[in-house]
């Protein structure tokens, strides 16, 4: 199990989240600032995730698309505020129309990824979520996972709710 | 105590600072507009008014009028939904997490 920590926060709608890998500070900053890792890991193999553009700088823009099992191309964005290699990464996420622009119905959630050295041949990488609001906390899961696994989810908390 | 979405610091010092955590707690019983909720915290009315926005746009808290007042109550459904997004986006993190750990192990396999 590499996550180490978890907290969670539903009155700021805020989550923090450790994990640790055997490996150095450098080889998991890779898998952020090399697109093709990225796209090897943000979205489930069943529901994978292009990178279209990659601006991993200040001031520079991301932008991806999921492709579902349906064929469907929910597309996404995000706004790079800070990066400090293999350190920090500070970026806002936000939902794009079918023509790439910012769906500005949508605030964005902002995100904080924070990479370290824990000695040992180990690092830590430490990612801080905050959301805007429901809704898009919402959207944005939907748009992370895949459907089914999504609606089979739902369907474990409605049993274990009958059960309640 | 400014919060903006905006602006990350803020954003991030308020998960530490635990005025937004401690106003949906004391909400809860629905007995208090924004003026005796910001008599409790030591920073000014509109530090604490800030805050009930960003809850009540979050969908945490609402205001309901109570005779001549507003009263600030801790939405109970939004809060149980805060809490089920939560454990889904843990999921979704976890599942990346594991993917991530899937390709470094990949590449001890077959050094390049």
């Amino acid at each position: 199990m590499t996550v180490t920590a978890v907290r969670k926060d539903p009155a700021s709608l805020s989550l923090e989240l450790e994990a640790e890998f055997e490996a150095t500070p450098e080889r998991v900053w890779q898998l952020w600032a090399d697109p093709r890792q990225l796209e090897r890991w943000w979205g489930p193999p069943t529901y994978p995730a292009t990178f279209t553009a990659h601006e991993l700088r200040a001031g520079g823009r991301v932008a991806y698309h999921m492709t579902g099992p349906t064929g469907g191309q929910p597309r996404g964005y995000w706004v790079v505020d800070e990066v400090d290699p293999p350190r920090t990464i500070r970026f806002r996420d936000g939902f794009a129309d079918a023509a790439g622009e910012p769906d500005p119905s949508m605030p964005e959630s902002h995100a904080l990824v924070t990479i370290e050295d824990v000695g040992e041949g180990r690092t830590r990488m430490t990612l801080r979520s905050v959301f805007p609001d429901l809704a898009s906390m919402e959207r944005l899961i939907e748009m992370g996972m895949e459907e089914g696994l999504t609606s089979a989810v739902g369907q474990i908390d409605a049993i274990l709710a009958e059960d309640a | 105590m400014q919060v903006t979405a905006t602006d990350y610091d803020r954003v991030f010092a308020a998960l530490s600072d635990a005025t937004r955590r401690d106003i949906v707690f004391r909400a809860i019983d629905g007995q208090e507009g924004v003026a005796e909720l910001a008599a409790h915290y030591p920073m000014s009315f509109a530090a604490v008014q800030k805050h009930v926005a960003l809850l009540e746009r979050a969908g945490l808290v609402t205001k309901q009028r109570a005779g001549r007042r507003l009263i600030v109550r801790t939405d109970l459904g939004g809060l149980t939904v805060a809490r089920e997004l939560l454990d889904r986006y843990e999921e979704l993190w976890r599942a990346r997490i594991h993917r991530m750990g899937e390709i470094i192990a990949a590449d001890q396999e077959q050094p390049s």
